[in-house]
């Protein structure tokens, strides 16, 4: 499903390399996590990788199903299937929810060739998408996550991926700001998204979303490289011992 | 050989033709003139036209303009109105609605008879008043020559709005058109204004707001984008009244709006706010002059201006606080949204305060996108062409947030949304 090969980033505005070579395979159906300490560069991997303007790429690659993802416009990587949940979801006064939704998901339908979804049947399927969310009439009303909660707004995210229904999704920092409550209601509406062809990597400092989003695989990212890979163990073992273990020995 | 023939001033060469007519607005037209001709036109070097190149607004003739072939649905078009057409400044009977109504009375300035009295105690008398401190001879022009105009007389509450409808299909109008509006103590109008005028099209609209009456207005200036406009509001409040005026700009080459208030009776409010969307060869002109002469009255001035390709905003809007306006609360901003580096936004926002227990704030910015939401937008699958188009909506949003009704709001966001669709398709 997605695929990075020896990942190299710099900021663009200045000489900062921020990912180091990065190798990193999801397989449709799996979930990967990433874990790692502030300012490894979790998050720097999900802009790149969504097209986020302010970083060049100096060396190698990564792809979706095969197509090349960093030749793409942000625009034409969701189109193909890739979805970021922000960690930081933006607030749009003026624009409500209901609508960027819909021009969100005819515009993917657009670009794909597919025909736009009828109004009608596009209030239906949000409906019922967002009633499992929790989402009432007035958040899809309201301006794009104006006068959200942080729990709010991620909800919100999850609910532009379940009506995206995107191949390939990453969730950056989903649980940061997060109550357990919400944390939960969140995990939920991921899990009810695991089907056999939709691949996952969730990025998050924390072992706890990992109690509700049950791994596959877990990365351990330092200083821009991925230094170790394994089960849902690793996870458990960074929760226990915190980072520095783990760094100490592989270094 | 006789003598030299004196060389013909700009103002004579502008007046040459027009004519005063007889009747009840004789007199003030007959002053109107006199004002003019002590002020004389305006140019560059007038502080009020800094901005703001007055040339082809005062030149003898007009600049052409194409006729744009209209082709969208009418807006407005689903209300329940009564609707008045002006084509390039001449009334169209056959095209507007029977005038009746109940709870007001329209005559037109045309010809309505002597014994209209209301209008001939206000005819040009808002319009003077503004004159000071700032000088507005283009309004002084439209006082005194006019052609035509609609005399509405608000005595209660009218079942639907007032929509009046101009269209343009001659390239070289110059249309002159005067609107007195007097609303009486507890009287209601909404007030509607869209299509393209004229080639050239001068305007001004005098609006008397008695103690508790309501004034909503909602206008819209389209696609004509050679028209060359120079419009003027003139308003004064009563007690407990309220004034709302909301005007939605896209394309014109040169428009400028002059809205001039006047709070005279207490607890009164006004507002008066502008979205405008301006490409390529656009220059676009909002100057506010809003005076607190009572006590307890709220003013709001709200103006958002998306530019791009070269396209000029200017914001001149002020704020006057007399010595007794005790207790006011005024609230301007004005914003720009540049989409390119070779759009500009020049502001001049003004407050001249002379109570001491008041309430106002100001702020003018100009800034580019929000990249941040741009890329959100985009990520969810939204090309950058119409994520820039949603932002615009949203940036837009303050200001089209004060239209008084949401049917109206709905109206102007559904313009402005196809608007924006056709420009980018």
């Amino acid at each position: 499903m997605l695929s990075i090969k020896n990942l190299h980033v710099k900021l663009e505005e200045e000489d900062k390399q921020i990912l180091k070579g990065v190798d990193l395979k999801v397989e449709a159906g799996k979930v990967h996590a990433i874990m790692g300490p502030n300012g490894s560069g979790k998050s720097t991997l999900s802009y790149v990788l969504s097209g986020k303007g302010g970083y060049e790429v100096t060396e190698g690659s990564a792809t979706l199903e095969g197509n090349d993802l960093l030749g793409m416009e942000p625009e034409e990587r969701a189109a193909a299937g890739l979805f970021l949940a922000f960690q930081y979801p933006v607030e749009i006064p003026g624009v409500g929810n209901m609508t960027f939704l819909r021009t969100a998901v005819n515009a993917q339908r657009k670009a794909r060739g597919e025909d736009e979804m009828s109004a009608a049947e596009f209030l239906k399927v949000i409906r019922a998408k967002a009633k499992d969310l929790k989402i009432d009439a007035d958040m899809l009303k309201r301006p794009v996550n104006m006068g959200f909660s942080g729990g709010e707004k991620k909800r919100n995210e999850i609910l532009q991926m379940a009506m995206l229904e995107p191949k390939m999704c990453i969730l950056d920092e989903t649980d940061s700001g997060l109550d357990v409550d919400a944390m939960k209601l969140v995990a939920e509406g991921v899990n009810a998204l695991r089907t056999e062809g939709r691949g996952f990597l969730v990025i998050t400092h924390y072992q706890r979303l990992l109690d509700h989003i049950k791994p596959d695989v877990v990365h351990i990212m330092a200083d821009g490289r991925i230094v170790k890979t394994g089960g849902p163990d690793l996870a458990l073992e960074v929760e226990n011992n915190g980072y520095a273990d783990i760094l100490a020995e592989v270094a | 050989m006789g003598a030299p023939l004196a060389k013909e001033t700009p103002l004579e060469a502008l007046t040459a033709g027009k004519t005063i007519p007889a009747g009840w607005s004789n007199a003030a037209r007959t002053d109107a003139a006199k004002r003019l001709a002590q002020m004389g036109l305006p140019t560059r070097r007038d502080e009020y036209w800094k901005y703001t190149r007055p040339d082809t607004l005062t030149q003898a003739t007009p600049m052409s303009a194409a006729v744009f072939k209209n082709d969208e649905a009418p807006l407005f078009g689903a209300m329940d109105r009564l609707k008045i057409v002006f084509v390039d400044g001449v009334f169209d009977a056959e095209a507007s609605d029977d005038l009746a109504l109940e709870g007001l009375s329209i005559e037109r300035l045309a010809t309505a008879d002597s014994d209209l009295h209301w209008a001939r105690d206000l005819y040009g008398v808002l319009e003077a008043n503004g004159q000071t401190p700032v000088e507005r001879p283009l309004a002084a022009l439209n006082s005194a020559y006019a052609t035509d105009g609609l005399l509405i007389h608000v005595t209660g509450k009218p079942s639907k709005p007032i929509s009046i409808i101009y269209t343009h299909n001659s390239e070289t109008s110059d249309a002159i058109l005067h609107h007195l509006i007097k609303l009486d103590k507890g009287a209601e109008l909404t007030l509607l204004e869209n299509g393209p005028a004229a080639a050239r099209f001068n305007k001004v609209m005098e609006v008397e707001v008695a103690d508790d009456a309501n004034f909503h207005h909602v206008r819209a200036q389209g696609r004509d984008h050679e028209r060359r406009a120079a419009t003027h509001i003139f308003a004064r409040l009563g007690n407990g009244s309220e004034f709302r005026s909301f005007t939605l700009t896209v394309n014109g080459m040169l428009t400028r709006n002059e809205c001039i208030i006047e709070l005279t009776g207490d607890n009164a409010s006004a507002t008066v706010a502008g979205a405008c969307v301006g490409d390529g060869d656009f220059h676009h002109d909002d100057t506010i002059f809003v005076t607190h002469d009572a006590v307890n009255c709220e003013s709001r001035q709200v103006f958002k201006k998306v530019l791009r390709n070269g396209a000029t905003g200017v914001f001149q809007g002020k704020i006057l606080v007399k010595k007794d306006a005790q207790k006011t609360d005024g609230y301007q901003i004005s914003q720009a949204l540049l989409l390119d580096e070779d759009s500009q936004f020049l502001a001049k926002p003004e407050l001249e305060i002379y109570a001491d227990d008041v309430a106002c704030s100001h702020g003018s910015t100009s800034g580019a996108i929000d990249e941040e939401a741009l890329f959100y937008l985009r990520a969810r699958g939204i090309t950058k062409a119409e994520a820039t188009d949603l932002l615009t909506l949203s940036f837009l949003a303050e200001a089209v947030e004060e239209i008084g009704t949401e049917v109206l709001r709905d109206e102007i966001n559904a313009r402005l949304g196809s608007w924006l669709e056709r420009r980018s398709s």
